[in-house]
């Protein structure tokens, strides 16, 4: 396993998504590589970091216009 | 988290798998008209979509338009959804859906979603830099959420694409490959490179002594 080889399964490293086997031999690199160590982490914490990000709020007026929109539907189906 | 020593990734239930305890009730009663449950859904998820809308498009206007679009035509087809998955599953692949019209028509240009992507890049990082412990947080969060934002809008709409529906609204490899008609192979080829475009850019950020 080269460094390579640790990046072309980086995604699937990460979904936990390799056989065992693979995924040891992975580690066993990871142990000895420290650049790859870094990838891997820094790697991780962008999808953490993008997942935990929390959306902005919406803006007041943009928030208005939805929900008139909405109701000018909602209005014709009661109809 | 401080040391650049890997910890095992934790297993974690994707959030497109867990459903708030309300929410097939919600979703049932809108169902048979109730007006008020779909409102409160809608009020649930408008900032996830606008951000999604927002995230695809790049563009304020389109992004207002495909997230009404989005509520509009789920309210229209709610009596079509089986519950096979989750609402906010099926939401987001109508607003995907409205979003990328909204980026084809503005951008006929664009390397359209369904062609293969040019895979003779060299994907090999060239920074490698410890961030040290939650690099995040050494920023504000609407200093944040711009950064993310910023950088999310660098990629190309295939990467970008994958990546919003992947790793931010957390749909599994096979529901985003479905929502896009594309192979689950193309999606984890994409998603590998989008993630390390992404990793690369926010590099300038969050290496240690970024911002101090």
């Amino acid at each position: 396993m080269n460094c390579k080889a640790i990046i072309s399964e980086l995604a699937d490293y990460l979904d936990e998504a390799l056989d065992p086997i693979l995924r040891a031999s992975i580690e066993e690199h990871l142990g000895k590589c420290k650049d790859c160590r870094i990838v891997v982490d820094t790697t991780k914490r962008t999808i953490e970091i993008f997942c935990n990000s929390e959306p902005a709020p919406l803006p007041l007026t943009i928030r208005q216009r939805l929900h008139e929109a909405l109701a000018k539907r909602l209005r014709r189906v009661r109809a | 988290m401080s040391s650049p020593k890997l910890d095992p990734v934790e297993s974690r239930a994707l959030p497109s798998q867990v459903v708030k305890a309300d929410e097939p009730i919600l979703v049932a009663a809108a169902q048979n008209g109730d007006i008020s449950a779909f409102e409160t859904l809608v009020g649930r998820y408008e900032r996830k979509i606008f951000r999604l809308t927002q995230n695809i498009t790049q563009n304020r206007e389109d992004a207002e338009d495909a997230m009404q679009e989005a509520f509009l035509k789920a309210f229209e087809h709610l009596r079509e959804f089986q519950g096979n998955s989750r609402f906010y599953t099926w939401l987001v692949r109508i607003a995907v859906n409205q979003a990328l019209m909204k980026l084809r028509k503005r951008r006929p240009n664009v390397v359209s979603l369904d062609e293969e992507v040019d895979t003779g890049e060299d994907m090999m990082p060239r920074e490698v830099e410890d961030w040290g412990p939650s690099p995040e947080q050494r920023y504000e969060q609407t200093e944040l959420s711009g950064i993310l934002s910023n950088v999310i809008g660098e990629l190309d709409p295939p990467f970008r694409v994958v990546f919003q529906l992947r790793d931010i609204e957390e749909l599994s490899t096979e529901e985003t490959a479905e929502a896009l008609g594309l192979s689950v192979p193309a999606v984890k080829s994409r998603l590998l490179r989008a993630r390390l475009k992404l990793r690369q850019k926010l590099n300038q950020y969050f290496r240690q002594g970024a911002n101090s």
